[in-house]
């Protein structure tokens, strides 16, 4: 399988979301540069975490203009996953593909440490390893992940189940303490409707190998590279 | 246009002497035009030229084995194997970020990672060295929070983690603070690239971004002393752009993928001046260059200006005649401005054109090599034995002291400092095997097994009191940093920090600190390959603590073996390396500072041989395996490093209960807080013991068993008790408390 890792001008985790791919999973990854409007041959896309763009105007919302935006739509409307993860996630919910919005922490403060996420769901091709209620330690690093969304789309996330990472504490609480940003409902993650793309601010391919601390996200692309292996039969 | 007549008026505005005015007038055999005198002034200032450091910086050692790139270039560069090296520089941006803290911290960030880069290397960690004034002085708060923020703004987003660093506060940065930063980047060896404008003909191309008034003449402000007047300055800080310098970060690296270009520098202090002269100069060569083709964003901007602007994010490179094409369509997939300004030509003149005029005309050498060197007078400030008196036995005894221990753990400078890096992204790269909070920080070489300890030390109040003690304890210091984490120390860039070189007492504390460190390197046969000279931190003609910042970096063979000064496991012994070290030590500390307000007295005996022989002893525990914790004894003696052990242990605090390895006759806040150098604070399985023990002898270093790790309490013996978690309390919360900053 051939997945994508989308390089956009100031992306910065490119390089981590490619090596965790390529060297940590053996998985065919490659980089494709934000003008190229075919992506066909592709199993999987990445959208990975950085500054486009600089966030000058807000964040995401420049990226979300660059030909490869366009053949991702085309892309996820066929089904196929995609994971957009910070900077990625704030790309998405610019494009469309996933309801809501960011806005600054609470604290007004960018922060990177290691938070707790509480797994809402299994039955998304980014947590099919991964049992309900699981917790695992990733880490974040961000100063717009403070999600917002209006009561209506909200509860229609949370109707349809499409919330899939929550902050919370050691033990599964999303309570408010476990809160880093001030995020609605201590939500990290969404996904699609069709539950094919996911949206998440903390960043998993940081935590993929022994050595880092953490090797939990590494479960999400084993997830991935199952589901999409398991369609491909 | 007509031309501004030069006097010496004019020259002496530009901070130039009436002897240095002469000098430039003997070699240009007339006068300077304006151009002209704004090239002279900036690469005559102390900042470009080192006039005053030059005569001293020579007495460093900065050749060895390893070292692939000595002082000179853009940055040094140190062999670690494998066909791989590091290339790292520390660099100041003290004056900036006092007027601007925000920008002015940013642009230090920018600059030096440019530095990095241009030689070729791709930058993977960040270090700062950072100094305040008093916490509770009215600037303070908006200064560390617009220096931290103006990191994290930075770093973060050009996406090269900041994995450690250093913070102090103290009275006499009240009114010049300092900013230091350290980049380290990887490259392989036949990927190095050097500041040279070889071979006649060649272009000479302008990438990156557009050139404004920004920054114009920020090296002279950097060689000033400070006054009422500072504000105004505000323009002459340069505003940064991390998204601009991500695109060129990449874009120069794509580019040395090619074997397109000769040279390439970055056009830091002093901008076009300074880059166009110093490659030309390093090559031999002379150039000549035509600024209407320089892109810039302003209209109207004189000659002058478009020489001396030091907007940043900005690129001279020289590539071999007929690969203009290359180079030119790398730069536009970037979306980076691309100009051939210029070629290199073979007469040894920098000439440069506007309008269709020649506005400069100099030859290179005299600019650069012939620049004035001075060796100042230097002489022992007549106040300096009385600093040195104290009578420690006049200290009053705390009441309680282990409510004293809580308050020295409580302190600025020993809590924790995680609302400052947790706004910096120390991860990002996924080389980070040791985040902030220990000795020193570990990186991962990627396709190796190496590793790569970085840590960054000054004692101020040592250098202060005496500095030639004081400079070979911040190398010694910095070294045993990276030995605790098992690393062999194998380079060190500086950042030397004084106040106005005219004045023979801040001369000879300069050359004093000088002179210490490198007596230490030598012990160590540590290269100083790289750093950076910051005068003039003066306000109102009152001087800083001297501030010599080292940072040290350290090679691990096999990264498996790191170690972190966090006690691991229930039931661990605990040793301390270094037990014949036992003579009070309280000058200059941070007991005497903290508890009793003073900052007087002799500053700990160093003994950099020792120092050697314990950073052996310590790297070879590591590489067998013999340790769980290893943490150096520094500010606040053995009592904060075993708190400091307990409290940062991962996922929670544990305790620990030692022996006083003081004589009896010590008294007992002494022997908790002397800061006796040499020393380190060891824990081990008990299975261990007898090849610990047996490596120490080995390398002649005296150990003593002090008891083990353990339980909820942290003590020692008959002296003082604290429960770990309430001691990890006062720690976390100490910084935030006193800058009035919420969790």
């Amino acid at each position: 399988m051939k997945i994508a890792v989308l390089v956009f001008p100031g992306s910065n985790c490119d390089h981590d979301a490619y090596h965790t791919l390529k060297h940590v999973l053996s998985a065919d990854a490659r980089f494709v540069w934000h003008k190229e409007s075919d992506i066909s041959g592709f199993d999987a896309v990445v959208i990975p975490g950085g500054f486009t763009y600089g966030d000058y105007l807000r964040t995401g919302a420049m990226a979300k203009l660059s030909p490869v935006m366009g053949a991702v739509k085309r892309f996820a409307a066929a089904g196929g996953p995609v994971i957009g993860i910070c900077n990625g996630f704030q790309i998405l919910l610019e494009s469309g593909l996933l309801p809501g919005a960011m806005i600054a922490n609470e604290s007004l403060k960018f922060i990177c440490e290691y938070v707790n996420l509480r797994t809402e769901t299994s039955t998304t091709p980014f947590t099919k390893q991964i049992p309900e209620k699981t917790v695992l330690k990733i880490p974040i690093a961000h100063y717009q992940g403070n999600y917002f969304a209006d009561r209506e789309t909200l509860a229609a996330l949370e109707a349809n189940g499409q919330v899939v990472f929550r902050y919370c504490d050691p033990l599964g609480n999303a309570s408010p303490e476990s809160n880093p940003n001030g995020s609605v409902g201590n939500i990290a993650g969404i996904c699609s409707k069709g539950r094919n793309v996911l949206g998440m601010m903390p960043h998993p391919e940081r935590c993929a190998e022994e050595e880092m601390g953490s090797t939990d996200g590494k479960r999400l692309f084993t997830s991935m590279i199952e589901w999409v292996e398991e369609k491909g039969k | 246009m007509k031309e501004i007549p030069v006097t010496k008026e004019l020259a002496r505005d530009h901070g130039l002497s009436e002897e240095e005015f002469g000098r430039i007038r003997k070699i240009l055999g007339r006068d300077p035009t304006i151009t002209e005198l704004g090239i002279f002034s900036v690469m005559w200032s102390e900042h470009c030229s080192y006039k005053s450091s030059r005569v001293h910086l020579r007495k460093f050692p900065t050749k060895g084995p390893r070292v692939l790139q000595g002082p000179g270039e853009n940055a040094g560069i140190v062999d670690i194997g494998e066909g791989l090296a590091v290339a790292f520089k520390m660099e100041s941006h003290n004056h900036p970020s006092y007027i601007e803290p925000y920008q002015g911290a940013a642009t230090g960030v920018g600059g030096i990672l440019r530095d990095i880069f241009t030689m070729g290397a791709r930058p993977i960690a960040l270090l700062d060295s950072l100094r305040f004034g008093r916490i509770d002085h009215p600037r303070t708060r908006y200064l560390v929070d617009g220096v931290v923020s103006g990191i994290a703004g930075y770093g973060n987003c050009i996406g090269v983690p900041t994995v450690g660093g250093e913070v102090y506060f103290d009275e006499c940065y009240d009114g010049n603070i300092l900013v230091n930063v350290f980049t380290l980047g990887v490259v392989r060896h036949d990927r190095i690239f050097r500041g040279t404008a070889s071979g006649i003909g060649n272009p000479i191309i302008y990438v990156g971004s557009k050139t404004g008034r920004d920054g114009i003449h920020g090296a002279t402000m950097a060689s000033e002393e400070f006054d009422e007047k500072s504000e105004e300055k505000r323009p002459t800080v340069q505003v940064g752009d991390p998204f601009t310098e991500k695109l060129l970060l990449e874009a120069c690296l794509e580019l040395m993928r090619t074997d397109a270009i000769v040279g390439i520098q970055d056009m830091g202090a002093a901008g076009l001046t300074s880059s166009s002269f110093e490659m030309a100069s390093r090559a031999g060569t002379g150039f000549s260059m035509d600024l209407d083709r320089v892109p810039r964003r302003e209209e109207r901007m004189t000659p002058y200006e478009l020489m001396l602007s030091e907007s940043q994010e900005r690129m001279l490179i020289v590539a071999k005649k007929g690969r203009e094409r290359e180079v030119r369509e790398i730069f536009e997939k970037w979306d980076l401005d691309f100009s051939v300004i210029g070629e290199v030509t073979g007469d040894g003149i920098g000439r440069i054109r506007a309008g269709g005029r020649t506005v400069a005309e100099i030859p290179v050498g005299a600019v650069t090599d012939d620049a004035p060197v001075y060796d100042r007078p230097a002489a022992r400030p007549e106040g300096q034995d009385a600093l040195l008196r104290l009578d420690c036995s006049a200290l009053p005894f705390p009441s309680d002291l282990s409510e004293t221990w809580k308050r020295m753990m409580a302190c600025p400078e020993m809590a924790d400092k995680r609302w400052i890096y947790r706004q910096y992204d120390t991860m990002i790269r996924t080389n980070t095997l040791v985040l902030p909070g220990s000795d020193a920080a570990v990186l991962r070489v990627k396709g190796t097994r190496k590793g790569i300890a970085l840590s960054v030390d000054c004692n101020s109040r040592y250098c202060y009191l005496d500095p030639y003690v004081g400079g070979m304890i911040a190398v010694c210091e910095s070294a045993r940093n990276v030995a605790c984490s098992g690393a062999e120390p194998i380079g060190v860039s500086d950042c030397l920090n004084f106040g106005n070189p005219e004045k023979p007492e801040i001369m000879w504390q300069f050359r004093s600190a000088i002179e210490g460190m490198a007596k230490a390197c030598d012990a160590f046969r540590i290269p100083v390959v790289s750093g950076n000279v910051s005068f003039y931190n003066e306000t109102k003609g009152k001087g800083i603590y001297p501030t010599p910042s080292v940072a040290m970096v350290g090679l691990l063979e096999d990264v498996s073996t790191r170690l972190v000064q966090a006690f691991r496991e229930e039931g661990d012994l605990v040793f301390l390396a270094g037990a014949d070290r036992n003579a009070v030590e309280l000058g200059g500390s941070l007991y005497l500072n903290e508890i009793h307000g003073k900052v007087a007295g002799v500053p700990p005996e160093a003994d950099p041989a020792h120092e050697a022989s314990l950073c052996g002893f310590l790297r070879a525990a590591a590489s067998r395996r013999l340790l769980s914790s290893a943490h150096d004894l520094a500010e606040g003696g053995l009592a904060c490093a075993l708190a400091e052990s307990c409290v940062t242990r991962d996922p929670g605090p544990i305790g620990a209960r030692i022996r006083n390895p003081f004589p009896e006759s010590v008294r007992a806040d002494f022997a908790m807080f002397s800061e006796n150098q040499g020393r380190a604070l060891l824990s081990c399985p008990p299975a261990k013991k007898a090849s610990l023990l047996a490596a120490a002898r080995e390398f002649r270093i005296t150990m003593e068993e002090l008891g083990a790790v353990g339980g909820t309490v942290i003590e020692i013996e008959g002296i003082a008790r604290v429960e770990a978690p309430e001691m990890e309390k006062a720690w976390r919360a100490g910084l935030t408390g006193a800058l009035g900053f919420g969790g």
